[in-house]
């Protein structure tokens, strides 16, 4: 038996909402769910780790430990009891970056709620791209939107810090606020964009994409398939 | 837990030493905003009346100065007992000010530590 | 030069720069080097007053183990100490270690803190006491002395009529206080260490309103026209103040004490830190004047005193 066969072989006990499963050890969570029978309809998107819409929260029998991940990303465990979060009702204030300026208060005036912060650091243990949330958060009360935009450059916005909150703040979007005003104040203008735009509105590429347009389904199912793929 | 063991409990204070002298209520800077005096206030603990204090406006115009502890001949430490009477409105979740209808024009020039102590003491 | 830990906060960062700017450059001046923690947290400004929500304990003590880790760093040799400027920032790290006398709480929130290690930016070690808070104004007072502060003055404030404003952080309770809480005297101190006429306060001690500012502009007009009246009355030409929140109530809401009152005079409210750069002949850039940060603009007071 080879250990792919091995693994398929062996079976992990899981509880999906409340109700045990006997799933192939070596799934992702998110497998293991399809295994059993569930169809994503939400809380699926990319399955590599990037969209963030997978948050999971789950406890492992036998110990107190509430834990945070990416149902595409995460192992089932045996005794794992997991929980789909379909998604963070989240408050986004509507603001207009051409109007804003990375001034010291900035992110008081969009989400004051942030000064309620009490520095408990759940959202740091919460966040399965192991972000310091905290951290960036605090950095956020003080106004250093450079310091924002760093520590949580990898944030996948799952929403997971934010339902830990004890202080009921959005740590995602401040940061995502926090990048924006990075790359409107601080990176250097991308001139290879700013000339395929130009391009783009000359029409340059309308022939191409018109052509595209009027190809059929299995044609473009070709098409993509071949379409050149950059090295990993 | 009746309200004034949680009262006495929150805040860990002794209010049964209090004998009235009033000087909390003479040192206060914002008695003139309150419609219980924080003596009235601690009178009202120690014969067990607390759903009227909490129907006041005393505990949420405490500034948390100390001027009243400082003072207080029998050492309470009255700033407390007022955070008791917050908390324990707080606790249940019931935020006392709206933090989304601050005005924009102050959130852009409070000082941050002016938002972290006001959410503290009026935010669930 | 002496190095100790520094711990700005978040006003001092932002709507009080002007502080941070003078008072790093006045203790340089004085012979310390203040080490900002090469990682901080806002330190909740108030402590928790209740007896059981320790959660709101761990701000200051996360701060409070920055600095533990500073010497185990080796950034800071053997150096407990940790200075703030901001009156409420003191309070709270002052009080942190006070409630931490309790060695069952001291434990409860080192286990809850501990759990951290295994996450990135987390807390190695929990916090093993002993670390001292220390507020800018104590260490004129106790560490650098009036007398050096004289020795350093390059341009007496002569003439220049200062009325001192503490507010209640730094003084009280007692045992946090760094002075005493009815009758200070450090601010007077320092003020004639520099030569500036100090001018009777009544009402130096009595609150600012304080956080009521966000929902109460009403309660804080009325104790900021209280907390000038009385010193313009005695000749007061400017406020000097040691916090943040106690100098924004009395300069910014100026404007909402003239509507209450209009017989209310404009006066310019500085840092203690402020003038002791002007006085020590430090550069401009150090005096913080010049940052748009100020509602009443000192600086004509300044160019009257021949000081700008």
């Amino acid at each position: 038996m080879t250990e792919a066969e091995r693994e398929i072989k062996e079976k992990v006990r899981i509880y999906i909402m409340g109700r045990e499963y006997k799933v192939p050890a070596g799934l992702t969570i998110m497998k293991a769910m399809e295994y059993a029978g569930y169809r994503f309809i939400r809380s699926s998107g990319c399955r590599g780790g990037f969209c963030g819409a997978c948050a999971t929260i789950y406890r492992v029998k036998g110990d107190y430990k509430l834990r945070m991940a990416l149902a595409c990303q995460e192992t089932v465990e045996d005794g794992m009891y997991i929980s789909q979060i379909p998604f963070t009702p989240a408050e986004k204030p509507i603001y207009n970056l051409e109007e804003l300026s990375p001034s010291a208060n900035v992110f008081l005036e969009y989400y004051p709620e942030i000064a309620k912060c009490v520095s408990c650091n759940t959202c740091t243990k919460a966040c399965p791209q192991d972000l310091e949330v905290m951290d960036y958060v605090q950095a956020a009360l003080r106004g250093d939107f450079q310091e924002v935009a760093s520590l949580s450059f990898d944030c996948i916005a799952c929403g997971l810090c934010a339902t830990r909150c004890p202080a009921e703040i959005v740590p995602y979007n401040i940061a995502l606020l926090a990048r924006r005003l990075y790359g409107k104040y601080v990176m250097p203008k991308a001139k290879h964009v700013e000339e395929r735009i130009k391009e783009i509105e000359s029409g340059k590429f309308n022939e191409e994409i018109q052509k595209l347009m009027d190809t059929g389904l299995r044609d473009l199912k070709e098409i993509y398939e071949k379409r050149e793929i950059e090295p990993e | 837990m009746d309200l004034v063991e949680k009262v006495k409990s929150i805040s860990g204070e002794d209010v049964l030493s209090c004998y009235q002298c009033g000087l909390c209520s003479g040192s206060c800077p914002v008695r003139f905003a309150m419609d219980l005096s924080p003596t009235q206030v601690i009178r009202l603990v120690q014969v067990g009346n607390i759903e009227k204090i909490l129907e006041s406006n005393t505990f949420w115009i405490c500034s948390t100065c100390f001027a009243c502890h400082a003072r207080c001949p029998r050492e309470i430490n009255i700033t407390r007992i007022m955070e008791a009477l917050r908390q324990i409105r707080l606790r249940r979740d019931q935020d006392k000010i709206s933090v989304n209808k601050i005005p924009k024009e102050e959130l852009k020039i409070l000082p941050p530590i002016a938002l972290v102590s006001n959410f503290r003491k009026t935010t669930a | 030069m002496v190095k100790i830990p520094y711990y700005p906060g978040c006003a001092v960062q932002t709507t009080a720069r002007n502080y941070s700017i003078s008072g790093i450059a006045v203790a340089k001046k004085l012979g310390i080097e203040l080490v900002e923690l090469p990682k901080w947290n806002c330190c909740g400004v108030f402590p928790s007053l209740a007896t059981d929500d320790l959660m709101r304990h761990l701000a200051p003590i996360r701060n409070l183990i920055h600095v533990q880790e500073m010497n185990e760093n080796g950034i800071v040799q053997n150096e407990n100490r940790v200075i703030t400027f901001c009156s409420m920032c003191y309070h709270t790290l002052k009080e942190a270690n006070l409630f931490l006398k309790d060695a069952e709480k001291m434990e409860k929130i080192n286990t809850f803190l501990e759990r951290e290690k295994e996450f990135v930016g987390g807390v190695k070690e929990g916090y093993k006491g002993g670390v001292e808070a220390l507020d800018f104004l104590e260490v004129l007072r106790d560490i650098v002395g009036y007398d050096r502060i004289t020795k350093e003055v390059k341009k007496p404030l002569k003439g220049l009529k200062v009325a001192p404003y503490y507010g209640c952080l730094v003084l009280r309770p007692r045992e946090i206080g760094i002075d005493d809480p009815e009758n200070p005297t450090i601010l007077e101190d320092i003020l004639e260490a520099l030569g500036a006429e100090v001018i009777d306060n009544p009402n130096r001690t009595q609150c600012c309103g304080s956080y009521h500012t966000v929902d109460r502009k009403d309660i804080v007009a009325k104790l900021t026209y209280d907390n000038l009246v009385y010193p313009i009355r005695n000749g007061a030409e400017v406020i000097v103040t040691c916090c943040p929140l106690c100098t924004f109530n009395l300069d910014h809401r100026q404007k909402e004490a003239r509507k209450l009152r209009r017989d209310l005079q404009e006066i310019p409210v500085m840092y203690y830190t402020q003038l002791m750069a002007i006085a020590f002949g430090l550069d401009k850039q150090f005096w913080g004047v010049d940052l748009g940060l100020h509602y009443v603009d000192p600086k004509p007071l300044l160019k009257a005193k021949n000081l700008y």
